[in-house]
């Protein structure tokens, strides 16, 4: 049967010859996959759903991430930790669907040439965070992080910040108009309390209206939120993984 | 598939030649000025790539080389994967296509402009990422990072590009589709659905935007791209090119027929399902990695159907590879082709996975595929084409021969380097003491254990960098001595009655 097909002047020889019908029966092949393995997630909603105590990110939150992205730091920093004993004394309890449920674009990374990100978030004081940012070298000797000293002098640039966050609500991120309007003032009152901090930590006096605020606050805010329980770990760290 | 070539003054007198009851002779030409164009346009965009390759790989273990703002690792590590994959890759086999479709099809490309739109567009769409993701202007998705305008601009060209190439089989004197062709149309169709479905997105504004996906969904969304543009950018129009060129070189026809078929479709069905193997232990669900994992497995079998195909029809002629650079190169290709699939399977097992996820093995992984499969396969072709595109020989054969040692001896040590420091990484952190606790709870000490094994890649990466030069000195010294004017190729085939002949010499 199927020898009839692909011998030399089988059956497949006369589709050879219709480029028509070649594509249709080439496209039908790669939808299979792609039907099967999406129409679950999408219509199922499955890991859409934000736990209830995750939060969209404020404003300032929204233009810090875009620093992070703008910088590409997904190029050498995972925010996915995996369910394995060392991972999880490593960086934390791992990383839930319902987490990452307000993350557009996704930022799990596929390479850890630094450490995973993922629970950054209020390890380390602001002003730690400012001098890493400076020059990596002066608080992780050796590190192989580059520096991004711009950060501590460029101005916050806020003019796109409602349209990223209208935008972002129409993804759906669940905005207010209010906090639509008025994410440039949001973002701002955020920047005073940290650089207010950063001050009382023995810093710089100056750092209200530059990037390095905004990229502080989106990195303090990384896995503070709706973390898995320590129940849920401990199955996982019991079925999961090969641990060693 | 032998053409008859006919001088270019010939062609007159050739179609009058035609006996009468002898069937009707088109007489055509092929367009090789475009093969020539996206010739060029390859070499000089891999170097360019590669060497933005080279700069990171020195980043790496040296960080004082991240030159300010736009400079910075960041910012290019995607600089460094567009241009190679898009622009180098990416020219190449627009080369292999223009050049072996024409000539398996036996008619002139459907619509010059439409090449000419098509080697512009294309060459301007990597312009604009080699400005803008400097600029720190990116999506952060992974092989997606270029923004919105530039993602309408590649479908733009796509489709001009899928009009002339279906345009083309349309119009063909060739009955039969020959498996090249199969490669290039499931290349056509399925990057223009990879890309619309992954680069959905609601701007912002014009340099901004974000995915209409979010968390688990955007993840699997991009990794069923992001696999898939390796599948279908990177393997499967390169099996065409193989199907085409390797047969050529060797003067062989293809090991199976059978075999191309079986391995054909199965291929195209079993990778889209892929994509989840870059999702083990991550927060999607469990059955999707599952799932993925699987088909990674099965998809070791079309895999090496490929590689066999190619290598056996080397039998009988392995003799040739003595003297000839490109089947040397082809060889290295196929076998890298070879070793990255099955590696490739290995690394979806989710046990292994665990292990080799995050480090510096996937990297080895890919770059033993980059520069292995694509580059060898390119530089091949390109070996093999730039004398019958510039009626000259090749400059040296020398030079190609030391180029082929070169870039071997790159490779090596690239992906040595890579493995090791990759299973280092993977060991350390996860290592316990008797006590339980990490035994290395400082990541720097892995950093700092890995740092030595980065300057080996750099080694290794500027090597083949250097055996890229090497095919530009000898492609530039071989132009330098072509004759000035260079005529489009004349020839004479049956006319099928029915196909529009729009391409014809009129006399
Ligand atoms: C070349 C790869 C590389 C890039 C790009 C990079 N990092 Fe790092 N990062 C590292 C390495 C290596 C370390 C570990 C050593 C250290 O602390 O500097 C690190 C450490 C960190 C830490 C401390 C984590 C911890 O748990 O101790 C933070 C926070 C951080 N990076 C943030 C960033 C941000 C934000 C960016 C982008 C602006 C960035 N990194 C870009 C490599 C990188
Ligand atoms: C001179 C040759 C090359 C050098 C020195 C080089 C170097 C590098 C370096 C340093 C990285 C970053 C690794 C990391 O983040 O740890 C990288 C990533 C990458 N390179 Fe290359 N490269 C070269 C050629 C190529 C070619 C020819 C291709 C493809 C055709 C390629 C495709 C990629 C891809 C896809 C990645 C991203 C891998 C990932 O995210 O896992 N490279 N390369
Ligand atoms: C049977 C074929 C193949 C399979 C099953 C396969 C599987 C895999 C797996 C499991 C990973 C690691 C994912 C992770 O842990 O993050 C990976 C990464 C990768 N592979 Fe393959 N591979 C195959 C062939 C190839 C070939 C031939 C190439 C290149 C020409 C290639 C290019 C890549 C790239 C670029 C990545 C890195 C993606 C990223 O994280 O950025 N693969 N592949």
């Amino acid at each position: 049967m199927f020898n009839r097909f692909i011998k030399a002047n089988g059956r497949h020889r006369r589709i050879e010859g219709w480029p028509l019908v070649f594509t249709v029966l080439t496209v039908l092949a790669i939808l299979v996959g792609t039907v099967v393995e999406f129409a679950p997630l999408f219509l199922v909603d499955q890991g859409m759903a934000p736990n209830p105590g995750v939060e969209p990110w404020t404003p300032l939150e929204v233009a810090g991430r875009e620093l992070y992205i703008r910088e590409g730091c997904n190029n050498c920093h995972s925010q996915m930790i995996r369910p394995f004993r060392q991972e999880l004394e490593r960086y934390g309890p791992f990383t839930t669907p319902a987490e990452t449920a307000y993350e557009t674009p996704f930022l799990w990374g596929s390479k850890r040439t630094g450490p995973d990100l993922a629970r950054v978030g209020g390890k380390y004081p602001h002003l730690w965070h400012v001098r890493h940012m400076e020059n990596p070298r002066s608080t992780s000797p050796n590190s192989i992080m580059p520096p991004y000293p711009w950060l501590l002098t460029r101005t916050m640039d806020l003019d796109g910040l409602s349209g990223q966050m209208r935008a972002l609500r129409t993804v759906g991120l669940p905005y207010t108009d209010e906090q639509v309007d008025n994410a440039a003032a949001l973002a701002r009152a955020q920047a005073e309390t940290i650089a207010a901090e950063i001050v009382e930590q023995g810093g710089p006096d100056r750092l209200a209206d530059r990037e390095i605020t905004a990229l502080v606050a989106f990195l303090q805010r990384l896995g503070t939120m709706g973390a898995a329980s320590t129940a849920e770990v401990a199955t996982a760290s019991n079925s999961g993984g090969p641990t060693p | 598939m032998a053409d008859t070539p006919v001088s270019p003054g010939a062609t007159a007198a050739l179609a009058a030649t035609a006996a009468p009851g002898q069937a009707h002779l088109d007489v055509f030409r092929y367009d090789d000025k475009i093969v020539r164009h996206f010739t060029l346009a390859t070499i000089l965009w891999g170097f360019v790539g590669m060497l933005v390759g080279v700069i990171i790989a020195l980043q790496l273990p040296f960080p004082e080389a991240n030159l300010g703002e736009y400079l910075s690792f960041g910012r290019l590590r995607p600089l460094h994967t567009n241009a190679v994959i898009f622009a180098f890759a990416g020219n190449a086999i627009f080369a292999a296509i223009y050049y072996s479709t024409q000539r398996l099809c036996k008619a002139r490309m459907f619509s010059d402009w439409m090449s000419r739109f098509h080697f512009w567009g294309w060459q301007g769409i990597i312009v604009a990422a080699a400005i803008t993701l400097p600029l720190g202007i990116t999506t952060s998705k992974e092989y997606a990072e270029l923004e919105w305008p530039i993602d309408i601009a590649i479908t733009v060209v796509w489709v001009v590009f899928a009009v002339n190439f279906f345009g083309t089989l349309w119009r063909r004197r060739e009955k039969h589709m020959y498996v090249a062709l199969w490669f290039y149309i499931a290349t056509i169709v399925t990057v223009a659905v990879l890309h619309l479905g992954n680069s959905m997105a609601i701007p912002s504004s014009f340099w901004n935007s974000y995915p209409i996906y979010r968390g688990v969904q955007d993840a699997l969304v991009q990794w069923w791209y992001g696999h898939n543009a390796v599948a279908f950018f990177l393997t499967t129009p390169f099996l065409g090119l193989m199907y085409y060129f390797l047969p050529k070189a060797a003067e062989r026809p293809v090991f199976s027929y059978r075999l191309s078929i079986v391995h054909f479709w199965s291929l195209v069905f079993i990778y889209i399902w892929a994509g989840p193997h870059h999702l083990n232990y991550t927060a999607v669900p469990e059955w999707a990695a599952t799932l993925g994992m699987v088909f990674s497995v099965m998809l070791w079998m079309p895999s090496w159907g490929g590689m066999i195909n190619g290598l056996f029809t080397l039998r009988g002629a392995w003799h040739k590879l003595r003297d000839s650079a490109v089947l040397k190169m082809f060889v290295i290709g196929i076998t890298f082709y070879g070793m990255s699939t099955f590696e490739g399977p290995m690394l979806s097992v989710k046990s292994v996975n665990a292990l080799s996820h995050y480090t510096d093995w996937n990297i080895a992984h890919v770059h033993s595929g980059a520069l292995g499969w694509n580059g060898f396969m390119t530089f091949g072709m390109i070996y093999w084409l730039v004398p019958r595109l510039w009626k000259r020989e090749l400059w040296s054969q020398r030079l190609a021969n030391a180029h082929f040692w070169t870039g071997t001896i790159g490779i090596l040590l690239y992906v040595l380097a890579m493995y090791t420091s990759g299973i280092t990484q993977g060991l350390m952190w996860r290592a316990f003491d008797d006590a339980g606790r990490l035994l290395y709870p400082d990541f720097m000490e892995t950093v700092i254990q890995i740092k030595p094994m980065y300057w080996v890649r750099l080694i290794g990466g500027t090597l083949y960098l250097g055996g890229v030069v090497m095919l530009m000195v000898n492609v530039w010294q071989t132009i330098r001595r072509a004759p000035k004017d260079l005529p489009d190729p004349a020839v004479a085939v049956p006319a099928i009655s029915g196909t529009p002949a729009k391409d014809l010499v009129t006399s």
